[in-house]
This record gives C-alpha cells, sequence and structure tokens, in this order.
C-alpha cells in the first residue's frame, strides 16, 4: 500500500435544489486508521459519505481513492472498488434471509446458479467472528435491532472493502454488542482496512478511533488527532462555539428571566424503548424549557411521549395536576397540547392545502358549524395568524408547499397557536431555516411565553437553548442529567453536561 | 411467542398448500371420477393458462408492483399466434410470446423510465393492448390454421399429459430456479422488501424491474398462445379480469402485495386452489343432491381471498409487535 | 433554505410550458375538442348530441365521484363495478316482487331504491373496514368485493336476466322533464353535493389532509380512521346509484354485464381530470371533466370513422399523458 493517504475528498460541493448541503468539505482517510466523522444534525456528514458511495453526484470537488481519481455512480460501483457502507437506518431487507442479506450482490455461484450451501457458510463465518451464532436462514426480522446491525456489518465487512464507511452502528446496540463491534473494528485496523466511523457517543469516539474531523454547516472545520482533543473542544467545534468567545453576542430571544408561574406539566422517569431511560422535567406556566442534548440523546423521543406519539413503558406525567396518559395524539391536543414536529415534510405540512387550510386543521371542530367550515373564520383566523407572525405568502390561498421553510414552519406554530395550547412543544422550531425568519420565529417563541404559554423547545442549537430558555434540562443517552436554571444556563455548563453527563456547576444551581 | 410465531408463519406460507390437499381430498372422498385421468387432466389443461399469467403477475408483485395488463395482453397474444399459426408452431408461438413481450417492455418502461405508478402504467396498456387486440382481429375471433399442427399446444398431450400444462409446468421450474437460484431473483426480492435499501446496497433495481415487467407481458403472451390453440381461435375479447384472478391468486398462494415475500410453488398451489373449487362446484352439481351455481364460485374465490388477507394483515402487525 | 420574498415558488415566477399543462390540459383538451367537433363533425351542435354524450357519461361519473374521494384519501376502490352489479340485481327483485309480492307499486319501488343503495353503501363500508382497521392495502381489501361482489349479483339472480317494465321506477333513467334526462340531474346533483363537500366542509378538509399527510393529518387530531371509512362508503352509495340508473336505462339487470369495467373507467376519468392518485388533491369537477373529456374524445373518433379499439388505444395514451404531466408540474 501506498504511503499517500487511502482516500482524499478535497473541496467537496453539493447542493438540493440549489441548496447548499455540502460547501467545500475535505476529509482525508489514512490506511488502517479510525476515523471518526462527527458534527450535528444537517452538518453534511451523510451527504458527504454519500457523494463517496456514489448515491448522490457531486457538484465540485475532487476524490481521490487510493492516489487515483475515483468516479462511481452507484453504490454498486463503490462497493466493487473497494468502499462498504453501514447507513444509519439499517438498510436492509427485512423479509430476506440473513444470509441473503449479507451476500445480495456478491452471491457464491456453482454452475451459474447461486451456491447456497457456500453462502449459508460464509453468512455464518462472518458473523461467528462477533461471537453471534445465529440461525442465518431466517428472515432477517425476526432478529433483535442489535442482530440486525451486526448482520449489516458482516454484509459490508464480507465485501473484502478497504473502506468500511459505519454510519451511527452504535446507536441500536447495548455495552456488550459495542465492545464486539470494537473487537471487530480494531481487527479490521490490523488487517489493513480503514474505517470511517459516525457516532454522537463521545466516549466511544475515544476508545476506538485514531483521528476526528468535525463538520458544521457542509465544511469540514476541524481533523485531529484524537489524542490531541479533548470533549470539551470537539462538542464546541461541532456546535460552532468557540468558547474564548462566549461573551458578547444575542439571539432574537430578549428579555430578561421570568417569573415562573404553575406548574402546568410534569414527567417523571419516563421510559421507552432504548432511546428514553430516565427522563424527569417540568414546564411552568410563561416559561421556556429548553431540552438539550446531543443527537441521539432521547429529546425527541421524550417528547414523542408527552403527545402520545408512543406510549411510555415507565414513568408519570401530569397535567395541570391530573394524570396525563395519551394513548394518541387527539388525547394530547384535547388535554391542551400542541406539537411543532422535527419532520416538517412528513408529520407537519399538508403540501397540496393553503396556508389558511394548513392552519386551521386543528381547529376545524371550532371553525365549523354543523360540519361546514366557514370560510370567513377561516380567512379571519389566517388574516390574523399571517399578520401577527408576518408570515410571507400571496395570500391565505396559496398553497403552503411554494413557501420558504421558514414561512411553512410559522404557519404550523399558528396552527397550533390557533387551539389556544397550554403547553406547546417545539422540536428543533428553526431548523432549516434561513437566519432572518429564525430570529423573527424565535422572537414569537418568547412573545408567546410572555402570554403565559408553556413551551418545552427541543434545539440542537446551543446559543438557542442557552439564550431562549429559562430553564434548561439537558439530556445524555436516553436520561435527563442536568437541570440548569436563571443564571445557571451557560454555555460552558450545558456542554459540560452532554460531554461529561454532569456539569460541576449543577449540584450549586440547584442547591 | 417465537415458537408462536413460526406456526403462523407456516399457516401463512403454506396454508394454501393444506387448503389444497384438503380440497383435493374431499373431493377424492366425496365423487367418483374426481382423481380420475379424464377429471384431473382436464384441470390441469384448462388452468394452465391461468398459472402462467399469475406466474408472472407474482413476479411483478414481488417487487411490489402490479400488472394489470396481463389479461387483455394474453388476448393480444392469441390474436397475434392466430395469425401466425399458418406459418407453424414456432412462428405461432413466437408472434403470441412477442407481442406479450413488447406490451411487458412498454410496462416497465413507463414505470422505470418515466415513474408513474405501475397501477396507472398497466392500467394504461391494458386498455391498449385490447384495442390492439381488436384492431388485430377486425373486431372478430379469429381462427386458427389446423394444418400447421399448432392447436397440439393447446389440445395435444405428450403421453397422457396435456402440452400446456407441461409448458407450463415447464415455466414454473424455469420460474422457480430464476427466483432461487440466481441474483436477479434475489434481487427482486430485496426490491420489494425495500427498495431504497436494494439500491443502497448497490443492486440494479431498475434493470430488474423491467426485467419482472417484460417476463409478465411474454408469459401472458405465451397465456394467449395456448388459448389460441386450445380453443381454435385468436379471442380478442377474452382475458377481461384475468389480472384480478391471477392476482388472487398470487395473493392467496401466500405472497405480500406489498412486495419482498413470496414463493413461485404456492402460487401454483393458490392457482389450483381457485381452479379446483370451480371443479368441485361443478362435480357438486352433477350430484344433484344441492344445486350450488356456478356463480358461487366467485363468491367462495372472494371469501377465501378475504380469509388470506386477514390473516397476512395479521400476521404483519404481530410480526411488527415482535420487533 | 433560500428565503423568496415574494414567497412564490422559484417555478410561479416563470411561465413554465409543464406545468401549464398538468393544470390546465384537460380544460385545453375538452375546448380543442368542441371546437374541432363543430367545424368537423357534422351536427354536433344539437341538443341530441349533447344528451347522447351525457347520458353515456353519466353512470362513470357518478361513479367517478365516489372513486375521487377514496383517491383523495390515497386509496382505491376496485369493487366499485361489482357493488352496481349488486344494487342493480337488488332493486328488480323487490319492485318485481321477487321477494314479497308487490303492493303499492310506488312503496316497493321506493323500498328497492333504499334498500339497493343501502347494501351498496354496506359494502363499501365493508371495505372501509379492512382498509382502516386491517390495514389493508387498499387494491387488495376492495379486491375481495370485486371477485365476490359480481357472483353474490349473479347467486341472487341465479344468472338470470331480469326484464321488466315498471316506468315508476325506470323514471330514473328514462324520464326527461323539461327536457333534461332524469339521470342528467342526478349525476349534477351527485357532483355539486360532493364539489360542495370537497371544499366547503371538515370531512373534505379531512379527506385531503389523510391523503395528503396522514401523519400529519392524525397528528392535527382528524379521526383518520373514520375518514377513510367514510369515502369507502360514499364510493359504494355511488356505484349502488349507478346500478339502479344503468338497469333503468336498459329495462333489464343483467349481473354479469352491469358494472363491468366500471371500475378502471372511473380511476381514467379521475387521473385525466387532475386528481393525484398518490392522495391528498382532489378534484370533483376536474372528474367530470375528465370524463367528458374521455368521452368526447371516444365520441370525436367514432363521428369520424374511427373504430372503437382504436379509441381503446387513444384513452391509454391520455392516460399516461394526463398522469405524466400531472408528475411533470409537481416536479418543479
Amino acid at each position: 500500500m501506498a504511503d499517500g493517504p487511502l482516500l482524499s475528498m478535497i473541496g467537496i460541493e453539493k447542493r438540493f435544489a440549489g441548496i447548499p448541503a455540502l460547501a467545500g468539505a475535505s476529509l482525508e482517510i489514512r490506511s488502517g486508521e479510525v476515523h471518526a466523522l462527527i458534527g450535528q444534525n444537517g452538518a453534511g456528514k451523510s451527504t458527504m459519505i454519500k457523494v463517496l458511495t456514489g448515491y448522490h453526484k457531486r457538484d465540485g470537488g475532487e476524490v481521490l481513492f487510493g492516489g487515483v481519481p475515483f468516479e462511481v455512480n452507484s453504490p454498486h460501483q463503490a462497493q466493487k472498488s473497494g468502499i462498504s457502507t453501514i447507513y444509519q437506518e439499517i438498510n436492509l431487507v427485512p423479509f430476506r434471509s440473513v444470509t441473503e442479506n449479507i451476500c445480495l450482490g456478491r452471491e457464491a455461484r456453482r454452475f451459474g446458479m447461486l451456491d447456497w450451501s457456500a453462502m449459508h457458510a460464509e453468512a455464518e463465518r462472518l458473523l461467528e467472528a462477533f461471537g453471534i451464532n445465529i440461525n442465518v436462514r431466517r428472515p432477517l426480522m425476526d432478529f433483535n435491532t442489535a442482530t440486525q446491525q451486526m448482520v449489516a456489518i458482516a454484509r459490508a465487512i464480507g465485501f473484502s472493502a478497504r473502506l468500511v464507511i459505519m454510519d451511527e452502528p452504535t446507536s441500536s446496540l447495548d455495552e456488550g454488542e459495542v465492545a464486539m463491534l470494537f473487537k471487530v473494528i480494531r481487527r479490521l485496523k490490523a488487517d489493513g482496512v480503514s474505517v470511517i466511523f459516525v457516532s454522537h457517543k463521545l466516549d466511544e469516539l475515544y476508545e476506538v478511533c485514531d483521528r476526528v474531523t468535525i463538520m458544521r454547516d457542509g465544511r469540514t472545520v476541524r481533523t485531529a488527532d484524537m489524542d490531541q482533543i479533548d470533549k470539551l473542544e470537539l462538542v464546541s467545534a461541532m456546535l460552532g462555539r468557540d468558547l474564548s468567545k462566549v461573551e458578547g453576542h444575542a439571539t432574537a430571544f430578549t428579555g430578561a428571566t421570568r417569573e415562573a408561574g404553575e406548574t402546568v406539566f410534569v414527567a417523571q422517569h419516563l421510559a421507552a424503548a432504548q432511546a428514553v431511560q430516565d427522563v424527569s422535567f417540568e414546564v411552568r406556566r410563561g416559561e421556556i424549557v429548553g431540552f438539550a442534548g446531543l443527537l441521539g440523546a432521547g429529546r425527541t423521543e421524550t417528547a414523542r411521549l408527552v403527545f402520545g406519539m408512543d406510549q411510555a413503558r415507565a414513568g408519570t406525567m401530569q397535567v395541570e395536576g391530573g394524570p396525563h396518559v395519551p394513548q394518541r395524539p387527539s388525547d394530547a391536543i384535547a388535554a391542551g397540547m400542541g406539537f411543532v414536529t422535527e419532520d416538517r415534510k412528513h408529520e407537519g405540512i399538508v403540501p397540496e392545502l393553503s396556508v389558511a387550510e394548513n392552519m386551521s386543521l386543528a381547529l376545524l371542530p371550532s371553525i365549523s358549524r354543523g360540519g361546514v367550515v366557514s370560510e370567513s373564520k377561516q380567512r379571519e383566523l389566517a388574516e390574523r395568524f399571517i399578520k401577527q407572525l408576518g408570515i410571507k405568502c400571496s395570500g391565505p390561498n396559496q398553497k403552503i408547499r411554494d413557501l420558504s421553510g421558514g414561512n411553512q414552519q410559522k404557519v404550523l406554530l399558528a396552527r397550533w397557536l390557533a387551539t389556544d395550547p397550554k403547553l406547546l412543544i417545539l422540536d428543533e422550531p428553526t431548523r432549516g431555516i434561513d437566519v432572518g425568519a429564525k430570529g423573527e420565529i424565535q422572537r414569537l417563541i418568547r412573545q408567546m411565553a410572555d402570554r403565559g404559554l408553556a413551551v418545552l423547545m427541543i434545539s440542537s442549537e446551543l446559543e438557542e437553548v442557552v439564550e431562549g430558555a429559562d430553564r434548561v434540562f439537558v439530556l445524555r443517552e436516553g436520561r435527563s442529567v442536568a437541570e440548569l436554571d436563571g443564571d445557571g444556563i451557560s454555555e460552558e455548563r450545558v456542554l459540560g453536561a452532554m460531554a461529561h453527563g454532569h456539569s460541576s456547576e449543577t449540584e450549586q444551581v440547584r442547591a | 411467542m417465537k415458537r408462536k410465531l413460526d406456526a403462523r408463519i407456516l399457516i401463512g406460507t403454506y396454508g394454501v398448500v393444506l387448503a389444497l390437499a384438503l380440497l383435493i381430498a374431499f373431493g377424492w372422498w366425496r365423487y367418483e371420477n374426481f382423481l380420475g385421468l379424464f377429471n384431473v387432466m382436464s384441470v390441469l389443461r384448462y388452468n394452465s393458462m391461468f398459472a402462467l399469467v399469475a406466474l408472472g403477475m407474482c413476479f411483478v408483485i414481488m417487487t411490489g408492483g402490479i400488472d394489470l395488463s396481463v389479461g387483455s395482453t394474453a388476448a393480444l397474444g392469441s390474436v397475434a399466434a392466430a395469425l401466425a399459426s399458418p406459418y407453424g408452431i414456432l412462428p405461432g408461438a413466437a408472434a403470441g410470446i412477442g407481442v406479450g413481450a413488447v406490451v411487458g417492455a412498454l410496462n416497465g418502461l413507463l414505470v422505470t423510465r418515466l415513474n408513474i405508478m405501475p397501477f396507472i402504467a398497466t392500467l394504461a396498456t391494458m386498455l391498449a393492448a385490447s384495442g390492439s387486440a381488436l384492431l388485430l382481429a377486425n373486431n372478430q375471433s379469429v381462427s386458427v390454421s389446423y394444418e400447421s399442427g399448432f392447436t397440439s399446444l393447446g389440445q395435444g398431450n405428450l403421453w397422457v399429459l396435456p402440452i400446456p400444462a407441461l409448458i407450463a409446468a415447464g415455466a414454473y421450474i424455469i420460474g422457480s430456479i430464476v427466483l432461487n437460484y440466481t441474483s436477479a431473483g434475489r434481487t427482486i426480492l430485496a426490491i420489494g422488501g425495500n427498495e431504497e435499501a436494494s439500491r443502497l446496497m448497490g443492486l440494479r433495481t431498475d434493470a430488474i424491474k423491467f426485467f419482472t415487467y417484460l417476463a409478465s407481458g411474454g408469459l401472458a403472451g405465451l397465456a394467449g398462445v395456448i388459448l389460441a390453440a386450445q380453443f381454435g381461435a385468436g379471442q380478442p375479447i377474452e382475458g377481461v379480469g384475468w389480472e384480478l384472478f391471477a392476482i388472487a391468486a398470487v395473493v392467496v398462494g401466500g405472497t405480500l402485495l406489498t412486495g419482498g415475500v413470496g414463493s413461485v410453488g404456492t402460487t401454483l398451489a393458490g392457482v389450483l386452489l381457485l381452479g379446483i373449487l370451480f371443479n368441485v362446484l361443478n362435480f357438486e352439481n352433477g350430484m344433484g343432491w344441492i344445486s350450488l351455481s356456478a356463480y358461487w364460485q366467485s363468491v367462495i374465490r372472494g371469501a377465501f381471498l378475504l380469509v388470506v388477507v386477514i390473516i397476512q394483515a395479521r400476521l404483519m402487525t404481530s410480526r411488527r409487535a415482535a420487533l | 433554505m433560500t428565503e423568496t420574498l415574494s414567497g412564490q415558488s422559484p417555478a410561479g415566477r416563470f411561465f413554465d410550458p409543464l406545468d401549464f399543462l398538468a393544470r390546465y390540459g384537460t380544460v385545453i383538451a375538452l375546448a380543442l375538442l368542441l371546437v374541432f367537433n363543430l367545424i368537423f363533425t357534422r351536427n354536433f351542435a344539437t341538443l341530441q348530441t349533447l344528451n347522447v354524450n351525457l347520458t353515456q357519461v353519466c353512470t362513470i361519473v357518478i361513479v367517478a365521484v365516489g372513486m375521487t374521494m377514496v383517491i383523495g384519501t390515497g386509496g382505491i376502490d376496485l369493487s366499485v363495478g361489482s357493488i352496481m352489479a349488486i344494487s342493480g340485481a337488488l332493486a328488480p327483485m323487490i319492485f318485481l316482487g321477487t321477494i314479497v309480492p308487490v303492493g303499492n307499486i310506488y312503496l316497493w319501488v321506493a323500498a328497492a331504491i333504499l334498500i339497493a343503495v343501502g347494501a351498496a353503501t354496506l359494502l363499501g363500508l365493508f371495505n372501509g373496514w379492512l382498509v382502516a382497521y386491517f390495514r389493508i392495502q387498499p387494491i387488495v381489501a376492495t379486491l375481495v368485493l370485486f371477485i365476490a361482489g359480481r357472483g353474490i349479483a349473479q347467486v341472487l339472480t341465479n344468472g338470470n336476466l331480469q326484464v321488466f317494465r315498471v316506468p315508476e321506477f325506470q323514471w330514473i333513467g328514462l324520464g326527461r322533464p323539461l327536457g333534461i334526462p332524469v339521470q342528467v340531474i342526478i349525476m349534477m346533483a351527485i357532483v355539486l353535493l360532493a364539489a360542495w363537500c370537497l371544499r366547503r366542509t371538515v370531512f373534505g378538509r379531512s379527506i385531503l389532509a389523510t391523503g395528503g399527510n396522514e401523519r400529519a393529518a392524525e397528528l392535527a387530531g382528524i379521526p383518520v380512521n373514520r375518514v377513510k371509512l367514510a369515502v369507502y362508503a360514499i364510493s359504494g352509495f355511488c356505484a349502488g346509484i349507478a346500478g339502479l340508473v344503468v338497469v333503468a336505462i336498459n329495462s333489464a339487470s343483467d349481473a354479469n354485464l352491469v358494472g363491468l369495467g366500471m371500475e378502471l373507467d372511473a380511476i381514467a376519468a379521475v387521473a385525466v381530470g387532475g386528481t393525484l392518485l398518490s392522495g391528498g388533491k382532489a378534484t370533483i369537477i376536474g372528474t367530470l371533466l375528465g370524463a367528458l373529456t374521455i368521452q368526447l374524445v371516444r365520441y370525436t373518433l367514432l363521428a369520424n370513422g374511427v373504430p372503437d379499439a382504436a379509441a381503446l388505444v387513444v384513452k391509454a395514451a391520455i392516460i399516461v399523458l394526463a398522469v405524466w404531466l400531472q408528475q411533470q408540474g409537481r416536479a418543479r
């Protein structure tokens, strides 16, 4: 193997519908190294990987693999050239057998026919490396998520790859399984195979990775040896916060800490599935409560429990002192809640309906009479909120899909504000929204709280949480690990809790 | 839990075989000539056309698609075959299969290149094939040439075995090998199971989807050839409702309409089950004890389909819950 | 994300021929066909031509209205033709006294209509139940009744043709108050009611929200399952009425033929009319125009000596073109 890097991606650019997802990102992988790739959601990691594997065509930049220009048009070609990928969501075929999932695309043949016994043996051999002994003839869906993840990894390794990309491979594995995976990674490394390792669990990076590249806003902001960079530096580079100049900036959230009203919502020791282990928090009238945490910390999952989209396995919830056990979203709506989801496209807008129709969706019973929607009430409502929230559209009848992301988000805010809720849950309210609209939305959230609304805001942007929230709960790996309020909220403390699971000052704040 | 699930999966997959066996046993016990050579052979002969159409449908459905055009493609194939039959057996068969393949290729292009939903694309080609058949046949049935020996494809026997049944059997054997022992076959199931994942796995999804529509068209054309040979005429207005019969047979055979799970063998069992139901009703009427009209067959078929889809739906929910 | 200050989509600022065609293609095609016929087809501009075309398209439109609502929720209903056969078989059995001897003919005709349409609605409800509560794909769920339904109609009548001469009933197929066929009045009433319903009522909004984004609709508290039940019931209701109209026109009910192939005609009308087949956008008036366009194309071709079979091929091309244009218009 040559001395140069195995892979160089230089100045990669990629735009979707004119919007840059990658703006000159670079990545260099050496032979036989385990290289961490980290960044916030939307930083461009997945796009970078998909450009490398030929799933997306790049708009600019250069890729060298093994020292020669690397041009692939499909994951198929990338696989043949020695780049195997394990995607974040397990991208396998659940109905098909384990063997097929491992061997599809490079089947063993005998006399032109598939050689099943050779393929089963190969699948068993690959899985044995992980200490997994299962009936490979059974459909993949019969096995738990961790095993499925291992199958995905076995598949990737089986392709005698020179570079294996693992996109959050550990998100569904328990400790023992993770240890097993790390053993396999080390063995790959010893064999001279390089690994790109994407993860949000910082401890893991230090355990298994040699170097790290940090991405933000479609660029690579830093590459460092793992032992030259500490956790706090990692997190601040990811979030784009330079610790030396924490002071002296302002978001659109203004105003002093409010006097908290009575408690509207309490959750105690919530747990469900893997993502939520033990989360407790409360929200009071007129305050914005921020949920901070890295990706996969369980923030959205907790919000889904509150809104009845999933059911809690353990723990209790109360709304204004009464028990809250929602079976479905309409129960939560009846209890006076609203939920602006993180996935605007799939869970928020109804694209073919107009601005006014989208706004009135959760409010249909009260603006209609005998089942007939009152056009005048709907129009009045839409015009009021268009004005109040400053929604830029040609009028209440414009289709929502023709609006920009920021304005769509305002329409969704209006949908819930119109129901006059007690508690409004906002999941990443400003994601994918340009700077101007972002400030406006942040101001709106503050105004809503000032009028007595209780707001639960999930945000991956540290600035938004620290400056916007009156109280912050930090979640880490499914647990609420810190509660900060008032002057106790600072970037250092939040970062500390996200990185280490506790903030040294947390206790004082509580006390 | 796991063990119980296994039993249910077995019922889901092989229930149709069990039901078929029970129905045959019932017929054997109740009617004198049910398993007689004549009855068995005529059932096989008559159902071979449906078997071929269902085989193609099965492949398309396993990718998560659907092909509504098979019935009128078969009609078109029968007309083309009848027109070419004076030139001999091979030209006649080739003409029928050829026009079928053209319709299939058109379906494949509409679905993979223009990204039109399979349901609509094949609905359109269904109309087009039906219109073409009528045009080609000048709105009447086209009699086949008896001199060339073409009719043996539908009426002939090899020893005691009907030739159309042998053709269908051959097609099922090849289909089964393709599905189980070639990468194309495994890719078909992978696409139906998760198209996005298959693409990410580096499988050639569009080419394989195209192939399934092509095969379905070709097999429908072949069914048309047998139709023409069996009834001595190309039938431009035959084939109405064949597509839905084929879908029913495929579903009864345990293939999921969402794609990803399926088997060639149980599809054949599905075809035979639906076909023998009809046969049993005939016998029942022949005994004269009760008079169940032939019309009951579609009611019974529908009821059967209902039971199967409800079991499948239940199975899917319990599997999802088990994950 | 880029903020477009006008709030307009980028495509909205330029003239986009494909988008334009996707929106107005059906209307333009209809207009062109009318102009063509006025110039080239003899005796086109007569009341008779209008009546011929309207009566031929009537049952398709009635069924297609229900189909539009089902497709609006992202579903499909293959069973409409079979349900027509059942309703068409039931009604004569009642007013001919096959079940209970006939008393007052008006009472019996009324009962026949109510029972036939009621049974059709219940069968639609059954489809909805399979779709909403068993989560069976609509195409399979309605396939059950597609297959069994016609059989039920045949079993009811023993496959016999029911011929009748009951003017009190046949009025719905043959009556002409003010020179307008009753069936056209029924069609227009259903079209207008459904169009109003889809545009103005909570139910209509719920249909579009369910088809446009089921997750979002559920999160906004819309009873998605009940909406699905209702649209399939409505589709059954419409098919029931259409079945009655068909047998009334024919003075006979043949369970083997009533509504045969209707599901495809109705779906074609809906597709050409501009309703999104994936759900979320539906237009009843569009469906009416779509059905008229297909009918007028057929009429034009026939009136100008093109065989009916060739008209089928043209119909196929129109469907593909309409759906393709719709997709192109949306991709922008």
